[in-house]
């Protein structure tokens, strides 16, 4: 039975994308989680939507462009996306949340008018919005690979500095790491994944597969790296399941892929050893 | 006691510092001479962060000029020269899932150097600086599990691990159980001493902490005072008190 599903080409897309996304998201997750930045993966996946609404309107439009990816466009207003949020950051020193609103509006706001000017919907976007298995090609898949490497070669070669910012910024301001430069590449490997995330789970839920295995994951790691591997290892088990799921009940991949997270983390709530924990404990 | 013909390890001169209108620090001049355990004390408000995080080099200089080791602030690169313990309440996020090992070894961040990875003797360096603050064995647990004390000695030992000469403390005994404050000082007391490492303490605290210290400088907006201890408690509290302005409890000196 599990062969079976295997056969098809697109099938097995899917599960490799997924099985690259179900680590991607949650190793950039967790950094994104304990530096308070949960939102921002919101915000940066709506701005996504635009960048791939405005591609399915020029391939609409011009039949040159038939061929592009709109993982592309996606991916390159994701990023444009983060540097506007680090630029907001800085103009609101004090408001820094206000920086998420304003780019989320901006990015539905603009997906909006370019589904507007295409007249209509079409099945392609509902793909994107919540995530589709058959519409996973061969160069989606080759994209998610390389980000991949990228990210992940990143991360183990900053792993140090990315700590250091994340436990306590001031400090690595202070000791004379290059943090400015590290944020930067941060906040652009944030946006890459969640471009690339996308395909599976779907915009609204791409900060879903960042954050709840994150959630879970702290309820009984012990240490950093601790908390990295059990985020990977919730992240992969809702994303495979998710998708053997979502193909044989015929239901939208990422909506079961998050909810099998949803389920590992209330599990994870209910057994959690640490009772010692101060997550949500009196602010 | 304090030798003050002995190099200088911080120069400050001539500082002002202000935010839009508020003028934080005026014509401040300090010299920190190398071995020395020095208590910066002010009332809150007075100045201290904006005069240390100034010395850090997290603000610009706005006037006047420090020198770091000799060499000025603006060339200034050899930051793990210098450790800093700040008040841990402001930049700690007691969940943060990391363990007391992962903790030290980030203060070794800028001493192993971009895209490398910590070998064996920086880890045995972890130890070491463990050792040294008396939390050898605790290196498993998560910080967040820890006392308010227990962690104060791990932010230390971060601050050591670099083997800095000088190091530096933000109100450090902040959410520190007063039964260890004492232990506290001690360990600093020892740190000064055995180690040799220039020590300085930015605290309200008065009262308790200019006795342990060689040298006392007193700050509120301009600096008050400036030398050492034993020239500070032969100030009457007269003295002091118009220095700190009414707003300040003077605990007296028994001496």
């Amino acid at each position: 039975m599990i062969s079976g599903i295997f056969q098809f080409e697109f099938l097995q897309n899917a599960f490799l994308t997924g099985i690259i996304i179900g680590a991607l998201a949650p190793l950039l997750g967790v950094f994104v989680v304990v530096r308070r930045m949960s939102l921002i993966a919101d915000a940066l996946s709506h701005v996504t939507l635009a960048g791939i609404a405005l591609s399915l309107l020029l391939e609409k439009r011009f039949m040159a462009l038939a061929g592009l990816n709109p993982l592309y466009l996606g991916m390159a207003f994701s990023v444009a996306g983060s540097l506007f949020i680090e630029r907001l950051r800085n103009v609101y020193r004090h408001y820094q949340e206000l920086a998420i609103p304003i780019i989320l509006s901006g990015g539905i706001g603009l997906s909006v008018i370019f589904i507007s000017l295409a007249e209509g919907f079409n099945t392609d976007l509902y793909g994107y919005l919540f995530g589709s298995v058959s519409a996973v090609s061969r160069t989606d898949l080759w994209v998610v690979v390389a980000v991949f490497l990228i990210v992940v070669l990143t991360v183990i070669l900053l792993y140090k500095e990315l700590f250091l910012l994340s436990f306590d910024e001031e400090h690595a301001r202070a000791s004379g790491i290059p943090s400015k430069w590290i944020h930067f590449i941060f906040i652009i490997m944030v946006a890459m994944v969640i471009s690339v995330s996308m395909r599976i789970v779907g915009i609204l839920l791409v900060s879903a597969l960042m954050t709840l295995p994150v959630a879970a994951s702290l309820r009984f790691a012990n240490g950093f790296k601790q908390t990295i591997f059990f985020s990977i290892l919730f992240g992969e088990i809702s994303v495979i399941a998710g998708l053997f799921l979502s193909y044989y009940l015929d239901l939208a991949p990422g909506g079961t892929i998050v909810i099998i997270a949803v389920g590992l983390l209330v599990t994870a709530i209910l057994i959690g050893k640490r009772k010692k924990t101060k997550w949500g404990e009196g602010k | 006691m304090e030798d003050t013909r002995k190099k200088p390890i911080i120069e400050v001169k001539d500082i002002s510092y202000k935010y839009a209108e508020d003028h934080v620090l005026e014509h401040v001049s300090l010299n920190v001479p190398e071995g020395a355990f020095l208590a910066l004390v002010g009332p809150n408000g007075s100045g201290k962060s904006t005069l240390l995080k100034l010395i850090l080099g997290l603000l610009k200089l706005q006037s006047g000029k420090i020198k770091l080791f000799g060499e000025d602030i603006r060339m200034f690169k050899d930051w793990d020269q210098i450790g800093f313990v700040s008040q841990k309440a402001n930049s700690f996020n007691t969940g943060f899932p990391a363990s007391v090992f992962e903790v030290v070894q980030s203060g070794l961040t800028k001493k192993i150097g971009l895209f490398a990875f910590p070998k064996k003797k920086h880890r045995e360096k972890v130890l070491d600086a463990l050792k040294s603050v008396g939390m050898l064995g605790f290196q498993d647990r998560n910080i967040g599990e820890l006392s308010g004390g227990q962690q104060q000695r791990v932010f230390i030992a971060r601050a050591l691990v670099s083997e800095p000469k000088l190091l530096i403390l933000d109100e450090p005994t902040v959410g520190v159980d007063s039964r260890h404050v004492h232990e506290f000082y001690q360990l600093l007391g020892e740190l000064n001493k055995k180690s040799g490492i220039t020590l300085i303490l930015v605290t309200h605290d008065v009262g308790t902490v200019t006795d342990k210290v060689s040298h006392v400088a007193c700050l509120n907006k301009s600096l008050h005072f400036h030398g050492d201890a034993e020239e500070y408690h032969s100030l009457d509290e007269k003295e002091l008190s118009t220095m700190y302005g009414t707003s300040v409890q003077l605990i007296s000196h028994n001496h």
